[in-house]
């Protein structure tokens, strides 16, 4: 069972900040869904292996040479705040 | 017939017989849109006019909407969410580079699902897109606005792209041709993530022709995509013959069951038997996973977000929010009430259903269930093309449902990708197709699967049976 706590809790593992009345609507949408899924139950994987990905993946390597890419500036173009070729967000040490 | 009705390569035919000019084209575009876009809203940002190429023989100057997840430079690309409103994409996707080689003219960016979640195309920001077949209706998704502006003729063709469905649901849902081609046969560099194991860009189109044409323009292997796949890239124009003699086609007794439409049903076994007519073989196969696939997908597809998701905080762009009091850090506080604020419903839900699933003590029991059951679905089909070489489908398990109707009802909306989702779990390619309509004159679509990389052999059966329909 969802409860409201959980899905604050859920939230704030997720970096989103809930109102009170959305905490218990998402909790109601949860407990829903998860129970929809818990119908993988039915099925015995104990022997089978996961899937990441579908189709063959192999690491790609490549000489470590510089390409066409941002420059600092066009890399920090979007931020709201920054400072000295950084990105400036609000202060964590008090 | 207005100019903006013909398909690409109908226009690339009168373009060589010297018969249509460029400008005649786009001008024909959009005063369709200038006619039809206040009641469809298949765009998300209309592009003003830049200087417009001419034909030259070898370029193929033709009008196209792109998805608002792909990055086109200088141009805002937003996912359709307030997260990244005011984005301007510093670099061209792949397929943008590759279309700009081409002599594409970009009409502009289509509406979508935000972060393309979403069956129907009412969660963007911007607000819904309506089925040009009836405004009532939704037009499917995420991808709405990209098939919507190729059936309402706002654009000659679309770039979508495909994580769950969301390329072939709405073509289906529209009356058009959508395409998600195999796992890496498209460059997702310049897609803005939502599932990086799932999604692939594709073509929303009028007919198969076309499907092959832009499928020549954006295909091939892409060092800047690690998943990319390095393999001989065919022209798929080749593809186009009308002849499945021979072919072995798979009809999935677990697709025609309970829920599917009786109507859907008709129309597509309408087409099964016309095929039958021009010489390919049917025969019933089992993919007895496949009801699992909704559940499957909705864990594999969450994790994934939840982790392509977390770079949307309010640091690198997009938008920034100011906390009112300070509950945790003044750090912390900013993220969380910039994610609150920029994300609507639907990706709050899906990033927390991801994050659960896969948090500490719950992994093993949903992430790690999802990816095994992913292996079953993925093996079924293994199974399935050691004895057929395509397998047909319908697409959606219904016609265009009403705006609002779903809404409400996470699953409901869900259980519209039922037919769709297996194919992104497995990788394969797979192609909607319209086969008809239904007696309130809302189009159905046709599903065709096939092995990884066996694109040609949808473009065969799909050219087949739309020459001979």
């Amino acid at each position: 069972m969802i409860t409201k706590e959980h899905a604050l809790k859920i939230a704030s593992l997720s970096r989103i900040h809930l109102k009170e009345e959305e905490a218990q609507l998402l909790a109601n949408d949860l407990e829903c869904i998860l129970k929809y899924i818990d119908q993988l139950n039915e099925l015995d994987v104990t022997d089978v292996k996961p899937t990441s990905h579908a189709l063959p993946l192999q690491n790609v390597f490549r000489e470590d040479v510089v390409n066409p890419s941002l420059s600092q500036d066009e890399a920090l173009q979007f931020s709201v705040q920054k400072d000295k070729g950084c990105y400036k967000v609000p202060k964590v040490i008090e | 017939m207005k100019i903006a009705q013909l398909t690409a390569h109908e226009i690339l035919d009168q373009y060589a017989a010297q018969q249509l000019k460029v400008v005649d084209v786009v001008g024909s575009v959009l005063e369709q849109i200038s006619q039809s876009e206040k009641d469809i809203h298949a765009y998300a940002q209309v592009f003003s006019g830049d200087k417009l190429p001419a034909f030259n023989g070898k370029n193929i100057p033709i009008p196209i909407a792109i998805k608002d997840n792909i990055c086109i430079k200088d141009t805002e690309t937003t996912c359709c969410s307030k997260i990244l409103k005011n984005f301007i994409a510093p670099y061209d996707a792949t397929v943008i580079g590759k279309l700009k080689q081409s002599g594409a003219i970009f009409v502009g960016h289509a509406n979508m699902d935000e972060f393309a979640f979403g069956s129907s195309t009412e969660t963007s920001c911007y607000g819904p897109t309506r089925n040009p077949w009836d405004l009532s209706r939704v037009p499917g998704g995420s991808s709405g606005g990209s098939a919507a502006a190729v059936a309402g003729n706002e654009a000659i063709w679309a770039l979508g792209s495909d994580t769950g469905g969301s390329i072939r649901q709405p073509a289906a849902y529209c009356g058009v041709v959508g395409l998600k081609p195999t796992y890496g046969r498209v460059s997702r560099f310049g897609l803005i993530a939502f599932a990086s194991s799932l999604d692939q860009i594709g073509p929303i189109t009028k007919d198969v022709t076309d499907s092959a044409l832009l499928m020549n323009i954006i295909s091939g292997y892409d060092p800047k995509d690690s998943t990319s796949a390095n393999v001989p890239n065919p022209d798929y124009t080749k593809a186009l013959v009308k002849n499945v003699k021979g072919l072995k086609i798979g009809l999935p007794k677990e697709y025609f069951i309970e829920g599917l439409d009786a109507e859907v049903k008709t129309k597509v076994m309408d087409a099964v038997l016309l095929l039958k007519s021009c010489g390919a073989e049917f025969k019933e196969i089992s993919l007895p996973h496949s009801k699992f696939a909704i559940a499957c997908y909705y864990i594999v597809a969450t994790a994934e977000a939840s982790s392509n998701l977390g770079r949307f905080d309010g640091v690198q762009y997009g938008l920034r929010a100011q906390p009112s009091q300070v509950r945790k850090t003044n750090l912390v506080d900013m993220y969380e009430e910039t994610r609150d604020q920029g994300f609507g419903n639907e990706a709050k839900r899906r990033i927390m259903l991801g994050t659960y699933s896969l948090s500490s003590g719950y992994y093993d029991a949903y992430y790690l269930k999802g990816l095994k059951v992913r292996t079953m679905i993925k093996m079924d089909f293994d199974r399935a093309f050691e004895e057929v070489d395509a397998i047909i489908t319908p697409t959606a398990p219904t016609t265009a449902f009403k705006l609002g109707e779903k809404m409400n009802d996470p699953i409901s909306m869900y259980l519209n990708d039922i037919f769709t989702t297996p194919a992104n779990l497995s990788g394969i390619p797979a192609i909607s197709i319209p086969c008809g309509f239904s007696k309130n004159r809302l189009p159905i679509g046709l599903q065709i699967m096939a092995k990884p990389f066996a694109e040609e052999t949808l473009f065969r059966i799909g050219y087949t049976y739309e020459q001979n329909r």
